[in-house]
């Protein structure tokens, strides 16, 4: 995308900022190419996490003790950081969660549990994560909408004719993911938003995959919502983020009562907090999100365009070398695609793929990825996936290729 | 790269390549479906009662080598036997395939001791037994109830 502006990455000196991946595994150097279910820590996320236990421990929005008050101002500067990372108007949009799914479900529970009712249509697609289809069959259960989905192309796209004809007067939301997770896809987020918002539609994008691989922009995208998860963007596990307009956060009722949410509370009734607070009842998780800060911090100092430059490299050598072997066969071939490889292999079953590749050291995921809707598109019970991210080499890539030979050799 | 051949040995290969009684049964008197939800792994079991004894059964499905050469290696063994018989196979197999099987009880499982290497990979334990136990669902249930 952004290839020829982009500085150059130094893979070697970025590596040694992720101690696992200097450990080996089964008596082979780790080569982790498993990305896009969880990212590697680089050492300054490990240590804020650590540091903040050490050092810097206590409850937020409470005490009015050194500590607490510090704990406080460091929290509320990672959601400021947050808003920069992902250039939100303010900080107020962006309410910390436990990962993508929360923030999914957050939006299913309070927004969509108050605006939709039957006759209501939910329109998503034919490639979302279990994660951004199930909230919305719960709700669709619960106030009597119908779930409408947009169809794949073969290569893996959005049938962008089906999806007009899908966006109707009765949609009230477009849930649609931005990079997909199974296929490697990165979907016109932006057109699609303008499309829905033209009809006052209100628009989700699952940014789970995107945020750590692509730039990301939400009042670009104009979308309402954006989710994503902080494991995956080189964070701690069990922090995530959900972005949400001010205008429609303001308007949604609480989704979790308890502490911290609320302004007064009698026995009878309570006011509620002004949003982000009215999302974030209960301790949060303040440790992670003091890693999730660190994360972002990282990120940005290697640079996304340096970021993007290199996994674009990465996975166009991995998809040539990989089209060269006999036998294999990518799923997921659109032109416009970030970090993700999925693959089948004729005769063998993924599964044992992943085990001939663990036992050389190599990290991949092998199955549905969360999303079986996929696999019953493209009519494979389970696909391989490699997936990069900026810490991957070109000698990682040589190393799987050599791997997979090594697979078609065993049972073929 | 020793735990690995363990796991894959050549009869595990072979049974996977061509594997034993995968058809469809027209006559079964006894059916069910097996699923794996975490991996997608999908198996069909087919029996036919002789009496009291496993006349024929078979099979057909999706799944990775350790999950299609079991259910070849199942059907095989447990044809003729009764359904007691196939049961104690059953409990001793998952024992084998869990680590907690004593060598001498192995002996006692035939070909089937080839999956003594699944107890090094716990997450292919699921594989080895899926068909194991649909045949216990088909054996537990008509044809009609199975397939609901």
């Amino acid at each position: 995308m952004t290839a020829a502006a982009a500085p150059a990455l130094d893979v070697e000196r970025v590596r040694k900022d992720f101690p696992i991946l200097s450990r080996r595994v089964n008596g082979k150097p780790l080569v982790y190419l498993d990305n896009a279910a969880t990212s590697q820590k680089p050492r300054p996320v490990i240590e804020a996490v650590s540091r903040f236990y050490s050092a810097e421990n206590a409850n937020i929005h409470r005490g009015i003790h050194h500590l607490s008050e510090r704990a406080t101002a460091a929290y509320d500067a990672v959601r400021a950081r947050v808003a920069r990372f992902v250039n939100a108007a303010a900080p107020e949009e962006i309410v910390f969660t436990r990962g993508t799914t929360e923030s999914i479900n957050l939006v299913a529970g309070s927004w969509g549990r108050s605006a939709l009712a039957a006759g209501d249509e939910i329109l998503i697609t034919g490639m979302e994560h279990h994660s951004n289809i199930v909230p919305w069959q719960l709700l669709a259960a619960a106030t009597g909408a119908t779930i409408r989905a947009v169809p794949l192309t073969d290569s893996g796209e959005l049938d962008l004719d089906a999806f007009d004809r899908l966006l109707s007067d009765r949609t009230r939301l477009l849930a649609v993911v931005h990079l997909s997770n199974a296929l490697g896809t990165i979907n016109p987020v932006r057109d699609l938003v303008a499309r829905a918002r033209g009809r006052g539609v209100v628009t989700l994008v699952d940014g789970a995959q995107s945020a750590p691989h692509l730039p990301v922009d939400v009042q670009a995208l104009g979308c309402d919502f954006f989710a994503f998860s902080g494991h995956k963007v080189f964070g701690p596990t069990g922090v995530g983020v959900l972005y949400g307009r001010a205008e429609l956060l303001g308007r949604m009722p609480p989704w979790q009562g308890g502490g911290d949410m609320i302004e007064t509370v009698t026995l009878e009734r309570s006011t509620w907090a002004p949003p982000p607070a009215r999302f974030e009842a209960g301790t949060p998780m303040i440790a992670e999100v003091m890693g999730l800060g660190a994360a972002l911090e990282y990120v940005e100092s290697i640079g996304r365009p340096a970021i993007g430059a290199w996994e674009e490299e990465l996975l166009a050598y991995a998809t040539e070398r990989v089209r060269e072997l006999d036998g294999f066969r990518i799923i997921g071939t659109a032109p416009a695609k970030a970090s993700v490889l999925s693959f089948v292999v004729d005769g063998v079953h993924p599964h044992d793929v992943g085990a001939v590749l663990d036992d050389d050291g190599i990290a991949i995921r092998a199955g549905h990825h969360c999303a079986q809707p996929v696999m019953q598109r493209f009519g494979v019970p389970a696909t391989a996936r490699a997936s990069f991210a900026f810490y991957n080499t070109r000698e990682e890539i040589d190393a799987l290729v050599r791997s997979l030979r090594r697979v078609r050799g065993l049972f073929a | 790269m020793s735990s690995l051949s363990e796991l894959y040995q050549n009869v595990i290969l072979e049974h996977n390549r061509s594997p034993r009684n995968y058809r469809a049964m027209e006559d079964a008197d006894h059916q069910a479906e097996g699923h794996n939800p975490l991996c997608g792994d999908q198996v069909t079991v087919w029996v036919r009662m002789d009496g009291d004894l496993i006349g024929d059964v078979s099979f057909r499905g999706a799944g990775c080598a350790i999950s299609k050469a079991s259910a070849s290696l199942m059907t095989g063994a447990v044809k003729g036997k009764s359904r007691a018989e196939a049961e104690a196979m059953f409990e001793r197999f998952h024992r084998l395939v869990t680590g907690t099987l004593r060598p001498e009880e192995a002996e006692t499982l035939g070909k089937l001791a080839v999956f003594s290497g699944v107890s090094e990979f716990p997450v292919r334990v699921k594989c080895a037994s899926l068909s194991w136990h649909t045949l216990r669902a088909a054996l537990d249930g008509s044809q009609a109830a199975a397939s609901h």
